[in-house]
């Protein structure tokens, strides 16, 4: 069984005060508003034991354009799809909770003859595309290849044979004496998942990245060494645009960790090394863009240099906000927000968990130093969220310079239950309500999170669980 | 079959009704293809009202099922009652070209522009008009990149205020929000403007076309460069300086390589369309400075236009401004850092000479064909050699002979096998013009090294090269100089060879004749009979079919059918079965 659906996501009338009404609207900006919002539980998607099989767990989460999908993979390489349902008239405090639309099988495990090597079927990335008819469109890619699949409704049936009754039984041919036309009648929905191309054989490395371009023509997907540029209509060629593998492989000092095209400028990208650098490119000015046009890189602080600077400084996300003016990088410790038109460092540079740079010693080996974490920003641009250790996740308001952090857990997965910030102690005196660093659990990561383009709600993946939580409204 | 109450002609269309619903999409698509049948079974009044309406709710199909179905339904007016009822047609298009897959939309517009044409003036306005205005403001992009297709075919046949509204909405297509349906408003640009009137082409369309021409998406620009050409050639020529041309070098000084390189590969178009004047002065620099792009695409591209630019010079100007202008950029090109740009040049270079006459050719483009002779990029200096006969026209092949031979020699000997094979295939080419005293001199013991290349395919190519060459020297060279040297092979201890031997009399036994085949080839055929290895037995089997028809009939009686006859005897299966053909072929049984 892959994702059970929880009896916990129901929606209970809140009766409250007026005074909660008018706290939520002062401070609840459209769009996605400030940190001031109070987050409350709504739905938790996934199996509840604790045993965790591989196959379930989550490996993306991505919602569609306009936030009523929400798609996710997995490392058995399927992908399930919710749909927000409609609101409910006779409550409107209570917005339309998320369930499952369609689950298919994405990709399959396979074998790489030629090299020996297996190809495994977990999903690495969901990209959906603009809507650009009834349908919905999304990418999804292992570590090889891209399939573009398709989710589309069907509400008829044709009915009606001339040779056969609609049970299939056979009719003797000598009673027939009129030609029958099949007929539509409506019929139950049926969601279909249909996988329209296949891109494959483009990649040596794994592809870490697509992304698709506002043209809505191209998209591009990335592995360690290279930047691929693809036709949505054409599987059997793609550009490349990027190649930093060296002749000498020995001479490898760096790798592709992230790539995406601008929201809006379609000949603009960026990809981040794993050396803490980000570079934009520009497709107008040449075929190959192997020279970037814009360099963006903080000089290190010699006062933190230490073993691990170089690890740590890898960047593992990199997403451009919805306006397209800033970008944001994760790297193992923090969070970075550039201005495009500042190169020589980063406007903001939020701290997820700082408590961990004395711990960097026992993350290395235990190998969660090199946890791939990702990061979203809300709506409107004005927060940003990433995932952090023991299922914690935090958010930054960029206008208040406020932060939190909030826990995905069943403990507190109470219906419309308001989440309870949380607080680390760095060390010293551990103070009522806060955790030490030791009691941590590195197994419990939030790696993957997403945010809905418009409204105040997020998805957060927890190893094999996908939590909801939306604003609190009254 | 027929029963009492039955009608057997019904059961076959009854089953291909049925199978339009089968789940195997072959069966699906095979009844699609039978759509005629199955509306001429059910005549005019049920297609309409029954099987029109079924079809329009299938667009869950197939994409190959749904373009099956679109191409049909644009020859389908007679079976639905013919121009009168042609109207009808028009839901399941308007359906088939709101779907996802360019393809099959595309094949619905064009049935759509097809039966448009079989519509009465009153239903164009009626039924027609009123679709592409359903489509052109459909929520989805899918079903306004369709609109854009059909304006100008409704256009010339509709009001004065239906025009006026045709025209509204192609405007608002163009500055659609969604790149798609602009990129589909300007690539119907220029159709659409043929079939407005010259005031609207200047009122509506030339505004269109600077604010497409400058859009934000480099995709959407690069197809107004397209536009261009149409728009000019609709223009008076006094117009195209204030309403063309501003767009057009804009275009072609664009940020975008993309967009430069439309424009250096629709230069010719461009050329023509503007006509001698702008060119001299306008598209001649423009020329000269894609040929200089920084982006190694546009270069290639440009380099690939060199001769038709020059060709479609004016007259007048022609020979200066190649000179002055163009030869220069070329110069350097051919020495160019990027190899496509380089192999470009090199596939038009040649073409030049014909243009500027033996002098000029002599004295400066010679030493740029014997420049690109030395090229390190094989695919170069093949495409020179490939076009050598432009200049062999104009100032003999002589000239270029001393550069010719070593870089033949170097090609010929390319450690990658594909640049071998492509100078193998044009040593016919080079034979005939160098002449056959050069050529025994310099080129043929290549042309026998190819036999026994390492390579099936070379040695292929090489026997397939022979038998032109005899084709071309005659069957008295061929005696004295190939089938010696083809013979000896026949004791090669390498069995691969004594094989090419073989092939080698297959290809050449019709070239050669009766005469040389019967007394010099077949000997070495039934000799090598006894053969120890079993696949050059039955090669002879083969050879021997192969020639059989050749030889005089004495000599198939007296000498081939004793071999043959005991080689159906052979041990091995395969030797026997071949011995049994040729028998059975040559009718020697």
């Amino acid at each position: 069984m892959l994702l059970v659906e929880d009896g916990l996501g129901i929606c209970v009338v809140h009766l409250s005060l007026s005074l909660s009404l008018s706290l939520s609207l002062s401070l609840s900006g459209a769009g996605g508003g400030g940190n001031d919002v109070q987050w409350c539980f709504s739905q938790v998607k996934g199996a509840i034991d604790d045993d965790v099989a591989e196959a379930d767990i989550i490996s993306t989460v991505e919602f569609n354009h306009s936030g009523e999908l929400l798609a996710t993979g997995d490392k058995g390489g399927r992908v399930v799809i919710f749909q927000q349902e409609p609101e409910n008239k006779s409550q409107p405090q209570c917005r339309g909770e998320y369930n499952v639309y369609s689950t298919f099988q994405s990709h399959e495990p396979e074998f790489d003859y030629l090299k020996s090597l297996e190809i495994e079927e977990k999903i690495n990335k969901i990209r959906w595309l603009p809507q650009k008819n009834a349908a919905q469109f999304l990418l999804s890619t292992n570590d090889k290849t891209i399939k573009l699949w398709k989710i589309s409704e069907r509400d008829k049936r044709p009915e009606g044979y001339n040779l056969k009754e609609e049970d299939g039984r056979y009719r003797d041919p000598t009673t027939v004496t009129t030609l029958r036309v099949p007929v539509f009648r409506p019929m139950d929905l049926m969601v279909e998942a249909s996988p329209r191309r296949v891109f494959a054989n483009a990649h040596t490395y794994h592809i870490n990245s697509i992304s698709v371009n506002s043209d809505y023509e191209t998209y591009l997907s990335a592995d360690d060494l290279r930047v691929n540029l693809w036709h949505l209509e054409i599987t059997d060629r793609s550009f490349n645009i990027v190649d930093i593998k060296p002749a000498n492989m020995e001479e490898l000092t760096e790798v592709i960790t992230a790539t995406e095209f601008h929201p809006n400028q379609c000949n603009t990208f960026v990809y981040s090394s794993s050396k803490g650098t980000i570079r934009l490119c520009d497709m107008r000015e040449s075929a190959l863009c192997d020279k970037h046009s814009k360099l963006f890189e903080e000089p290190e602080d010699p006062s933190n240099r230490s073993f691990f600077s170089e690890i740590i400084s890898s960047i593992s996300d990199v997403k451009f906000s919805h306006n397209g003016r800033y970008m944001m990088t994760r790297d193992y410790l923090s969070v970075k927000i550039w201005d495009l038109n500042m190169e020589s460092r980063p406007v903001e540079t939020y701290q997820v968990h700082e408590y961990l740079r004395s711990k960097l010693c026992s993350l290395y080996e235990n190998d969660c130093i090199f946890d791939k974490f990702e990061c979203c920003w809300n709506g409107n641009d004005s927060v940003v969220m990433t995932g952090s250790y023991n299922n914690f996740f935090r958010m930054f308001d960029r206008g208040q310079k406020k932060d939190v952090t909030l826990e995905a857990s069943r403990e507190s997965s109470k219906p419309r239950a308001v989440l309870k910030p949380r607080k680390v102690s760095a060390g010293g005196k551990r103070k009522k309500d806060e955790i030490s660093v030791d009691s941590l659990d590195f197994n419990k990561k939030i790696l993957h999170t997403a945010w809905h383009p418009q409204e105040n709600i997020i998805a957060v993946a927890t190893t094999n669980n996908l939590y909801i939580f939306q604003d609190k409204l009254n | 079959m027929a029963g009492a109450d039955g009608d057997d002609s019904l059961y076959p269309i009854a089953v291909l009704i049925d199978e339009l619903r089968n789940e195997d999409v072959q069966l699906r698509l095979n009844s699609i293809k039978k759509l005629s049948t199955i509306a001429l079974a059910l005549g005019v009044e049920r297609t309409r009202t029954e099987l029109l309406p079924f079809l329009t709710d299938t667009i869950y199909d197939e994409d190959e099922v749904l373009l099956a179905l679109a191409e049909q339904l644009g020859s389908f007016t007679a079976l639905v009652g013919g121009p009168d009822f042609v109207y009808c047609l028009l839901p399941p298009l308007e359906s088939l070209a709101t779907v996802e897959e360019t393809v099959v939309r595309d094949k619905a517009v064009e049935s759509l522009r097809k039966i448009s044409h079989e519509h009465s003036p009153v239903d164009l306005e009626v039924h027609f008009e009123p679709l592409v205005k359903r489509l052109a403001s459909g929520d989805w992009f899918t079903s306004r990149t369709s609109a854009c297709g059909l304006f100008s075919v409704c256009y010339p046949r509709v009001s004065s205020t239906v025009k006026a509204e045709i025209r509204q909405h192609f405007r608002t297509l163009c500055s659609d929000d969604t790149p798609m349906v602009r990129r589909a408003a300007a690539s119907k640009l220029g159709e659409f403007a043929k079939v407005l009137e010259l005031d609207y082409v200047k009122s509506d369309i030339i505004p269109l076309f600077t604010t497409l021409a400058s859009d934000e998406q480099d995709s959407v620009r690069l197809l107004a460069v397209e536009a261009c050409v149409s728009i000019a050639q609709l223009l008076p020529q006094e117009d195209l300086e204030a309403l063309v041309m501003p767009t057009l070098r804009q275009a072609a000084e664009d940020k975008s390589w993309r967009v430069r390189y439309m424009v250096a590969d629709k230069f010719s178009e461009l050329q023509k369309a503007v006509g001698p004047e702008i060119t001299k002065n306008d598209l001649v620099p423009a020329f000269q400075n894609l040929l200089k792009d920084c982006e190694a695409e546009v270069r290639a591209a440009a380099a690939n236009k060199v001769k038709e630019f020059c060709e479609n010079l004016p007259d007048d100007s022609k020979e200066n401004i190649i000179m002055s202008h163009i030869l220069p950029c070329v110069k350097e090109l051919v020495s160019d850092t990027n190899q496509h740009v380089k192999s470009a040049l090199a596939s038009v270079i040649m073409g030049l000479s014909t243009i500027l006459g033996k002098d000029d050719t002599i004295e400066h483009l010679l030493p740029l064909f014997l420049a690109q002779l030395k090229d390190e990029c094989p695919e170069v200096r093949l495409n020179i050699i490939s076009n050598l006969d432009c200049v062999n026209e104009v100032i003999g092949i002589r000239q270029l002979s001393q550069s010719l031979l070593p870089a033949i020699v170097e090609l010929a000997e390319d450690a990658k096998w594909r640049v071998r094979l492509a100078i193998i295939e044009y040593m016919p080419l080079l034979a005939g013009q160098l002449g056959v005293e050069f050529f025994d001199e310099k080129l043929n013991s290549l042309c026998m090294a190819w036999l026994v290349d390492h390579v099936y395919a070379i040695r292929e190519a090489a026997t397939c090269n022979l038998m032109k060459l005899v084709e071309k020297f005659g069957a008295e060279w061929a005696q004295n100089t190939i089938v010696p040297k083809v013979v000896a092979m026949a004791n090669d201890p390498n069995y691969l060879h004594r094989m090419t031997t073989l092939f080698c009399i297959n290809a050449l036994s019709e070239a050669c004749g009766q005469d040389i085949t019967t007394k010099q080839m077949l000997p070495i055929v039934l000799k090598m009979s006894g053969d120890q290895v079993a696949n050059v037995r039955f090669n002879v089997a083969k050879s021997l079919q192969k020639i059989g028809p050749v030889l005089e009939n004495t000599a198939l009686q007296a000498e081939v059918k004793p071999v043959l006859e005991k080689l159906a005897t052979d041990q091995d299966m395969d030797v026997k079965y071949f011995a049994q053909e040729a028998i059975s072929v040559l009718a020697l049984a």
